[in-house]
């Protein structure tokens, strides 16, 4: 019995000094990675709080809804309808009209504030809404005579008031709102002429000049973005996949494809700010492509994601066994047969994942766009592919440093919004490359 | 071994298939192979023993090119099938593996079905005019692998997974279905049970008939069971080569003695 009880002592159940050492390095190990792990959650929590938090305001706006009426006297003196003459009528013309809506919508829902001047309460209206009037005129000369309900965008200010920007003491600062213009909207609120919705117009519509920040959208942004990933990916993609076969598979493994290698690698690694200067001196000085081009930014970016998108295919094309490429050259296939029937196919989840990773990369780039003069003010849209590629655009990224550099707080909510959409996108390029990656293993 | 039998099995006087003169296999620095030269029968079978290392496998895949595809290996001698030099430049060694071809010392299924396992080979070579003479052609090289019963009802199911020793018997039949002249096989039975292999080495007697057939083994009584002739390789040299009752009965060289009465290996 003495036996067994000193058996125990130094069996399994006892622990020496030795032993507990290693648990608690083990544990402190533990510790620290979940502690990283927490870090790491952490920030992102708090950036997500912040962009959306400054953010999710910029999809909703102000909205007014008001019945003008457009007066023959102003908008057509001579009477005839002719367009031409109907043309010459500048936005200055048309801003008497919603000065006028704006009051016949006072009168009507008995609204009075004291103090309050005409030129004011026109004032609660964006400038945009001017030009939304004119458009609508030179395509409705009909409509000369008639009083037509609009929904035109509130005044940034307005529409700070009421997302919490803006409040009454800035007001009485601020010379571009004054307290009763938000007495007035407060007003118009309760009366139901005034409403927050769904800001589709941020999704859809151009950039907009510093004084008409509400009517500032991301369609040109976007255009613009995807026309460059459109690029990228019928230029990078094949070009990558190509040079990756034949540098893993058929290239002889000397000091030239060593040296090729080592410069891919180096090229991920270069700053994209001077592929940015490399598209500008090549694209635009040398080969006389237009500044701002989709079709410049889309090359630029091409040639960033080449080697993002080289690297990922040779370790997609490395991590096929080779017992697949000596079975399928056993039973005398070519070496060309082996990799497209074998090989490629084995390595296509790998590729996808690579392809999309660049992509996303590159939609998110910014540095290099600058100097391709995408950072410019475009209103207009560009037109369908292919002329479009060639048409000036901006892009997401550009846009965001764009209006975070224009110091106007309703284009920082902007900003953060369009920080939001860009994050959308990548979020669904990365499902994308799950889905088809999935799709693509079960093939075994 | 000790199996009187084997004394008695026929040699025929078959007229040389693959001939191999003063052959050496480099990798990098290291000399695999040092200066073989054999004879390789026609409708024969050779067995190549040795132990670990000894370069059997070098030497096998020397016969139909597969070496090519090693960067640091290279090929010196003279290998001839049916007197034409294998190594000659107007050789495409794409049309050689068509008619040498290989079971390889690991299982290898592509990862595709079954069935999509042995038609690969039959495909690209134009064997099949129609769908029909595919599924003839299938059926008949897993027959002769010896596992159409355990696979004939899942044919669309992954090559990939089968056991170790089903996996095995398909890279066999997905070899015969190619019609090779030669078959080399490297240790085609270290996976399989004494049933399946047994199955294999019915198929090695019957493929005999038609084909050359080489077969790594590490079983000396598979050697004597299934070969005709027998080369012993040790360290790189081919030390003894003769028929097969000569080499376990009688061996010339002492190393050769030692090997098979499991002294050295
Ligand atoms: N790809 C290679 N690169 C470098 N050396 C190699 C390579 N393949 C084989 N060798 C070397 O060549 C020699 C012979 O190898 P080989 O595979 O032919 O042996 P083996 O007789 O088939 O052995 P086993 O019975 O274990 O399969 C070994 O020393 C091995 O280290
Ligand atoms: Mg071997």
């Amino acid at each position: 019995m003495t036996d067994a009880s000193a058996n125990t002592a130094t069996g399994l159940y006892a622990t020496d000094a030795h032993i507990r050492k290693r648990n608690a390095a083990e544990k402190r190990f533990r510790l620290y990675g979940l502690a990283a792990v927490c870090v790491g959650i952490l920030a992102l929590i708090v950036l997500m709080t912040s962009i959306l938090g400054n953010g999710v305001s910029a999809f909703r706006q102000t909205y007014v809804t008001l019945n003008i009426e457009l007066l023959e006297a102003k908008l057509d003196k001579n009477g005839n309808r002719n367009i031409d003459d109907i043309k010459k009528v500048s936005t200055f013309g048309y801003a008497p009209l919603i000065q006028a809506g704006v009051e016949a919508a006072m009168a009507e829902n008995g609204i009075e504030i004291e103090g309050l001047t005409g030129k004011q309460a026109g004032g609660i209206i964006s400038k945009e809404a001017a030009a939304q009037l004119r458009n609508f005129v030179i395509a409705n000369p009909d409509a000369i005579g008639t009083t037509v309900e609009f929904d035109v965008l509130a005044n940034a200010q307005i529409d700070g008031y009421f997302k919490g920007r803006v409040d009454r003491a800035d007001a009485e600062l601020l010379k571009t709102v004054s307290p009763v213009q938000l007495d007035l909207s407060d007003a118009l609120l309760e009366a139901g002429v005034l409403r927050t919705k769904f800001n589709t117009a941020f999704i859809t519509a151009p950039d907009a000049s510093d004084n008409r920040p509400e009517a500032a959208g991301l369609g040109v942004a976007i255009l613009g973005s995807f026309y460059m990933m459109i690029v990228v990916l019928v230029l990078a993609l094949p070009i990558g996949v190509a040079a990756s076969i034949y540098l893993e598979e058929f290239a002889p493994k000397n000091r030239w494809t060593d040296l090729i290698e080592v410069n891919i690698s180096n090229l991920a690694a270069v700053p994209s700010i001077v592929f940015g200067i490399l598209g500008l001196a090549i694209f635009i000085n040398f080969a006389g492509l237009p500044q701002s081009a989709p079709i410049v930014g889309g090359l630029v970016l091409t040639l960033m994601t080449l080697p993002t998108i080289i690297i990922a295919t040779r370790a997609a094309l490395k991590a096929v066994p080779p017992s697949i490429r000596d079975a399928a050259l056993g039973v005398g296939a070519s070496k060309m047969q082996a990799v497209f029937h074998h090989v490629l196919p084995l390595a296509a989840p790998g590729i996808l994942t690579g392809t999309i990773i660049g992509l996303a990369q590159a939609l998110g780039e910014t540095a290099p766009l600058l100097l391709i003069g995408m950072v410019a003010f475009v209103r207009e849209y560009p037109a369908g592919p292919p002329e479009g590629f060639f048409d000036p655009a901006s892009a997401l990224p550009v846009q965001v440093y764009n209006w975070t550099q224009r110091a106007d707080a309703a284009l920082v909510e902007r900003a953060s919004g369009a920080i939001i959409v860009l994050l959308v996108f990548l979020l669904i390029m990365n499902v994308a490359a799950i889905i088809l990656r999935r799709r693509f293993e079960r093939r075994w | 071994m000790n199996d009187m039998r084997i004394l008695e099995r026929d040699v025929d006087a078959n007229k040389v298939k693959i001939s191999a003169q003063n052959c050496d296999v480099y990798y990098g620095d290291t000399h695999a192979i040092k200066d073989v030269s054999v004879d390789i029968s026609d409708r024969t079978v050779t067995a190549f023993i040795g132990p670990s290392g000894c370069g059997k496998s070098t030497f096998l895949r020397c016969l139909n090119r597969m070496n090519d595809t090693i960067d640091v290996c290279r090929v010196t001698g003279d290998i001839r099938l049916d007197d034409q030099n294998i190594y000659d430049s107007r050789v495409d060694p794409v049309q050689l593996r068509a008619k040498v071809g290989m079971v390889f010392q690991k299982p290898n299924p592509f990862p595709k079905s079954i069935y999509d396992n042995v038609a690969y080979g039959p495909r690209i070579h134009g064997l099949a005019r129609n769908k029909a003479d595919l599924d003839e052609i299938v059926e008949k090289a897993l027959r002769r692998g010896a596992i159409w019963d355990e696979v004939k009802d899942r044919l669309h199911a992954p090559g990939t997974g089968l056991s170790g020793g089903q996996q095995q018997r398909l890279c066999i039949a997905r070899a015969v279905a190619t019609e090779p002249e030669v078959l080399l096989m490297d240790e085609p039975c270290s996976a399989l049970d004494p049933i399946a292999t047994l199955q294999v080495e019915e198929l090695i007697d019957e493929l005999r008939r038609d084909y050359s057939v080489v077969i790594v083994t590490h079983s000396m009584q598979q050697a004597a069971r299934v070969s005709q002739k027998t080369a012993f390789f040790h360290l790189g040299s081919l030390v003894e080569y003769g028929e097969t009752g000569q080499i376990f009965t009688n061996p010339k060289d002492e190393r050769t003695e030692s090997y098979i009465t499991g002294r050295i290996g």
